[in-house]
């Protein structure tokens, strides 16, 4: 689409400056710093740094347990992304439905985005506690089968799973409201009018109207299970039971700031920047084909 | 700008000759900046005793700052340091105190002490704990908040399986039987449970039964070449009972750290085995009638050796000027004495580290009033568990040693140590699990630990 | 697709008319016919769902109220007590004591604003200028904004604090608040939000002989503000609850955020018992915060796109 522009020497570079200062002093430095450390290994306290090539990441890529962080990631991100998108979805629709008390009702939903993960995490790991935890405790009454988190690895990223979507789903949900709120009500009357049912009314015009918001959710879910779930994994498992929840960036963090490990931990940075930068580069590709503006 | 300036200049120079002209005490107090990890109880502890100190004097004000976790605060003082602008004093966990002692960044406390000419009776400290934190005979970090895995029961639970609730069990034989009889009369759920996983069961474990944890006398020989010997005979030994003892509940996995708590004060274990700084803690939660003992032991043919502490050290940091640090050994001087050491002790639970400290403490029958307190010490220093309350009686003959220092039993001295228990932590849940096998599981420990060991050499070689 | 190309395109038009006013009365009448529609049982049913979602969303929160007015005795008994008691006062007095909550609430609102409010500008603006201008080096821009939604802070934590301390940034608000200005989702959003305004909306602003900034101010910032405050939320939360960025730069008490500082009450080395209560009042007193903003905020934004539907 051939979009008007304004014409101006100048100010478009005047306003792009500060993004782009923030960018270059606090992100691109730092990612070259990061690329910088991952040739060497660095004594923490700073010193001789040793130049040692690709050595970091030929003994990360050597590593089992490097590959089982991968594998978790994979799984962590499609559960989180899995029950905040959809759920966020599901839910928004149904709030968004002309009957009563539907502010109160958006208020019920709305609010727990503003919780942060350290905090959810903090509440869940109550909840689930194997000792006095309210969650075992009442399906102890149901099944013999212990739902230790200490112990079982899937339960333990079930326990993440759902302490990092409950924070997370409000967002999405305000999202999509956002995005169902831009529908004008003629479309989904005249629909009504054709006596289209509730689940083709979601099908065949919700659900593609709303394909920019989907797809804007999508990469962020994507992008926050992989980075920013971080709090939610550090107060609740810290990557345990063995590595069942060492999720690439924990173990990032672990090697790095708790092992003083720099050069794997850059290494690991590394992989894990052109991981995600090929990952959404796709999806960006792939999404931007298929939803229309 | 120019004209702003003239005008502002007079001003300021006013303002300085008042500053310059107010009595100097207030003034003039030198900023010490503590980084420590400490939190709730503990944290206002470290701010009560600092005040203390500060009110002790008027030259120096140390300002202890809570930088989170013991991972993160070493991280910051890192950062802070490769900044340039480091704290004086960093409290440190003992598994970091190999990248301390190799970091080139720490200003040793003795020569501290000696650039500044304070004086210290370091004999006058417990071996087991100034040992793990000396090298070539010299001290290097201020040990602060030291403890040691102990064994605690409820004694209500072993009375309601006819047990005798004086008589903690001694030997690990004694504990699988008590364990069966106290589930078998309904006392319990599970038998016992334990705490840092790593550091009780594994690290304590092979001390105290004089076995090696690692080569090269557990690192404190050497950085290359070291590797772990976990999983030789009693390695398999000990985790494979506990990993059949999991099957009736004898034993209960209860997590990492601190995590297994609750499975004790709630009553479902009947016993525990965790840090002796828990029992200020416990003190106040548990409801129902509790006492300790110590760690039990396999018995011949293994010796039975002290038992190793854990806890955090005061590392002081280079790059201050040279003044300050006569503030920080000050400082360091003040929580060196009997009464400081027995303050300490007396609201954390962590131990008092100098023995005349510990004397002053049985003079003040504080262990005949708190027995519990004592079994810590007894422990580390090879002593009967039972606390001396006959120690105004003369006539009693000293007591008896009933443990050994070892070699083994010194400490350990490992390069990357946070991510090797960390290693050793992960394949025991998947022992436990029943994902590996218990020799599986510790042959991966020591192979994923060894690779970390060779990685630190490499990054500490020239 | 072909069937959802051609409604998506629709409903772009349609959003486009939408931003005029449209005859209210048929907004009114499609009102009016509701009620007379046979009662559906489908409505039951959603009720019944989203109270359902209401609760399950719920749950965690009220069990942390309850815990937080609990005595530690309470907290760890069984079967685990599901019902608020007594000591709510005491434990709130004690878990702000501690913490020293009042400053700490001071930091966390200020440096949430400045992010929000910091994000939203520079954002705003970058984003307008990768939509209307042609200019070399756009692309270049854009993708190095965009590339910088995948180097969140854990990724360059230790080279970022470098340059704080370098820029003498440490225990300052500045240092607190500019390095999360930088993220790519806000641009991402206004941009992705510019390219739906049709074009005529521009054509028209040059036809009316407004510049770019006069276009910026009187043509997209209205258009704007309902994203605004949507963002708003979304980054005030965001700088609210951010965790490691400020427990690395500060390290004074007095410069802490609430996040922070809730953290001293959490006993991490495990050698004494977690006073739960105290935790949980305290994360309560945390989250009031943002959870307000979100209650009070929300009314404001769902008018907002209300209006803008009309």
């Amino acid at each position: 689409m051939k979009r008007t522009v304004f014409r101006n020497r100048w100010l478009p570079y005047l306003l792009v400056l500060p993004q782009v200062l923030v960018t270059i002093v606090f992100f691109v430095w730092p990612a070259g710093k990061s690329l910088y450390l991952s040739v060497f290994k660095s004594p923490p306290f700073g010193g001789h740094d040793v130049f040692v090539g690709l050595d970091n990441f030929v003994t990360l890529l050597g590593d089992r347990e490097y590959y089982e962080s991968v594998l978790n990631s994979f799984v962590f991100a499609a559960g989180v992304t899995g029950i905040c998108t959809i759920g966020g979805l599901v839910v928004a629709v149904l709030a968004n439905q002309k009957i009563r008390g539907l502010a109160v009702y958006r208020t019920g939903l709305l609010w727990p985005y503003g919780i942060a993960p350290a905090v959810s995490g903090i509440i869940f790991l109550f909840i689930f506690h194997p000792a006095y935890g309210v969650l075992p405790y009442f399906l102890s009454f149901v099944t013999a089968y212990e739902f230790n988190w200490l112990l079982k690895g899937w339960v333990a990223m079930t326990l993440v799973i759902v302490a990092t979507s409950w924070t997370h789903l409000g967002y999405n949900i305000a999202f999509f409201l956002a995005g169902l709120q831009a529908i004008p009500t003629s479309v989904m009357e005249a629909a009504s009018v054709d006596g289209a049912s509730p689940l083709r009314k979601f099908t065949s015009i919700i659900v593609p109207l709303i394909s920019p918001v989907t797809f804007y959710l999508v990469v962020v879910n994507m992008v926050f299970a992989f980075f920013n779930a971080f709090p939610v994994i550090h107060a609740v498992t810290q990557g345990g039971p063995g590595n069942a929840t060492e999720i690439m960036v924990f173990k990032l963090w672990k090697d790095g700031f708790v092992g003083l490990n720099l050069g794997s931990s850059a290494a690991q940075s590394v992989i894990l920047m052109a991981v995600v930068v090929l990952l959404t580069m796709l999806q960006f590709r792939f999404a931007e084909k298929r939803v229309t503006y | 700008m120019r004209i702003a300036t003239s005008r502002l200049l007079p001003a300021l120079a006013l303002a300085a000759a008042v500053v310059v002209a107010l009595p100097g005490a207030a003034l003039a107090r030198t900023e010490i900046s503590w980084w420590h990890a400490m939190t709730g109880a503990l944290g206002d502890a470290v701010d009560a005793q600092v005040k203390q100190f500060n009110e002790s004097q008027t030259e120096y004000e140390v300002k202890p700052v809570r930088k989170g976790t013991y991972p993160e605060t070493l991280t910051a003082a890192i950062a802070a340091y490769r900044q340039k602008n480091p704290p004086h004093i960093v409290q440190v966990f003992e598994v970091g105190t190999q990248t301390m002692m190799l970091s080139g960044a720490v200003y040793p406390v003795w020569e501290l002490m000696r650039d500044n000419e304070i004086k210290i009776d370091w004999n006058d400290f417990i071996k087991p704990v100034v040992g793990y934190y000396t090298k070539d005979g010299k001290l290097y970090s201020m040990p602060y908040n030291s403890s040691t895995p102990i064994f605690y029961y409820n004694k209500d639970a072993f009375k309601k399986a006819g047990l005798d609730p004086e008589k903690p069990p001694k030997t690990w034989p004694e504990v699988e039987a008590d364990a069966r009889k106290i589930i078998a009369a309904g006392g319990a759920k599970c038998g016992f449970s334990t705490g840092w996983p790593s550091w009780t069961m594994v690290e304590n474990m092979h001390a105290t039964h004089d076995q090696p944890f690692a080569s090269k006398h557990n690192g404190f020989d050497a950085v290359d070449g070291v590797e772990l010997l976990i999983n030789r005979e009693f390695g398999l030994k000990h985790i494979g009972a506990l990993n059949a003892w999991q099957k009736d509940n004898i034993y209960s996995y209860g997590g990492r750290q601190g995590a297994a708590d609750p499975k004790f004060v709630n009553g479902d274990c009947a016993m525990y085995i965790q840090s002796s700084a828990v029992i200020t803690g416990f003190t106040k939660s548990i409801k129902f009638d509790w006492g300790t003992g110590e760690l039990p032991h396999w018995g011949p043919p293994y010796k039975k050796a002290t038992s190793i502490i854990g806890g955090a050290t005061l590392w002081v940091l280079k790059g201050k000027p040279q003044a300050e640090y006569r503030g920080v050994a000050r400082f360091l001087e003040f929580l060196a004495k009997p009464e400081q050491q027995m303050w300490w002790h007396v609201n954390t639970g962590y131990l008092a580290i100098s023995n005349t400290a510990v004397r002053n403490l049985e003079q003040g029958y504080h262990f005949v009033k708190n027995p519990k307190q004592y079994t810590a010490f007894a422990q580390l220093t090879g002593l009967s568990p039972t606390p001396p309350a006959a120690l105004r009686d003369k006539k009693t003959a000293p007591a008896k040693p009933e443990r050994v220092a070892t070699p083994n039993s010194q400490g350990l001295r490992l390069g990357n140590f946070v991510q090797i228990r960390d290693v050793i932590e992960g394949e025991l849940e998947n022992i436990f699990a029943g994902k590996r096998t218990v020799k599986q599981g510790l042959d991966e420990a020591v192979a994923k630990s060894n690779a970390l060991l060779r990685e630190f050499a490499a990054t500490y070689k020239q | 697709m072909s069937d959802a190309r051609t409604t998506t395109a629709t409903v772009i038009d349609g959003a486009a008319v939408a931003a005029r006013p449209r005859p209210t009365v048929t907004v009114l009448s499609a009102e009016r016919e509701r009620p007379r529609r046979p009662f559906d049982w489908t409505t039951l049913l959603v009720h019944a769902a989203l109270l359902l979602s209401v609760a399950v969303i719920a749950f965690p929160l009220y069990y942390a109220f309850v815990i937080s007015t609990q005595a530690l005795d309470e907290v760890i008994q069984k079967p685990p007590r599901l019902l608020p008691s007594t000591h709510l006062v005491e434990n709130y007095v004690q878990a702000w004591r501690t913490s020293g909550m009042a400053r700490l609430l001071v930091n966390s609102a200020i440096v949430a604003i400045g992010v929000a409010v910091g994000k939203i500008s520079i954002s705003m603006l970058s984003a307008f200028a990768i939509v209307y201008f042609r200019f070399r080096g756009a692309s270049l821009v854009f993708w190095m904004i965009f590339l910088t939604l995948m180097l969140p802070i854990p990724v360059r934590i230790l080279p970022t604090y470098e340059v704080v301390g370098d820029l003498g940034w440490l225990n300052t608000y500045a240092g607190l608040t500019v390095p999360l200005m930088a993220s790519a989702t806000a641009t991402f959003l206004f941009r992705q939000f510019y390219l739906t305004i049709p074009n005529e909306l521009a054509e028209a602003a040059q036809l009316d002989g407004a510049g770019p900034l006069r276009f910026l101010i009187s043509f997209l910032l209205p258009l704007s503000w309902a994203n605004i405050a949507a963002l708003f939320v979304v980054l005030f939360i965001y700088g609210w609850n951010e965790y490691f960025w400020p427990l690395l730069i500060t390290n004074t008490e007095e410069m802490r955020t609430v996040v922070i500082g809730l953290e001293r009450l959490i006993p991490r080395s495990g050698t004494e018992l977690p006073t739960w209560n105290l935790i949980m009042a305290g994360a309560m007193m945390a989250l009031i915060p943002p959870v307000a903003v979100i209650l009070f905020m929300q009314r404001w934004f769902v008018k907002g796109l209300i209006e803008s539907e009309k």
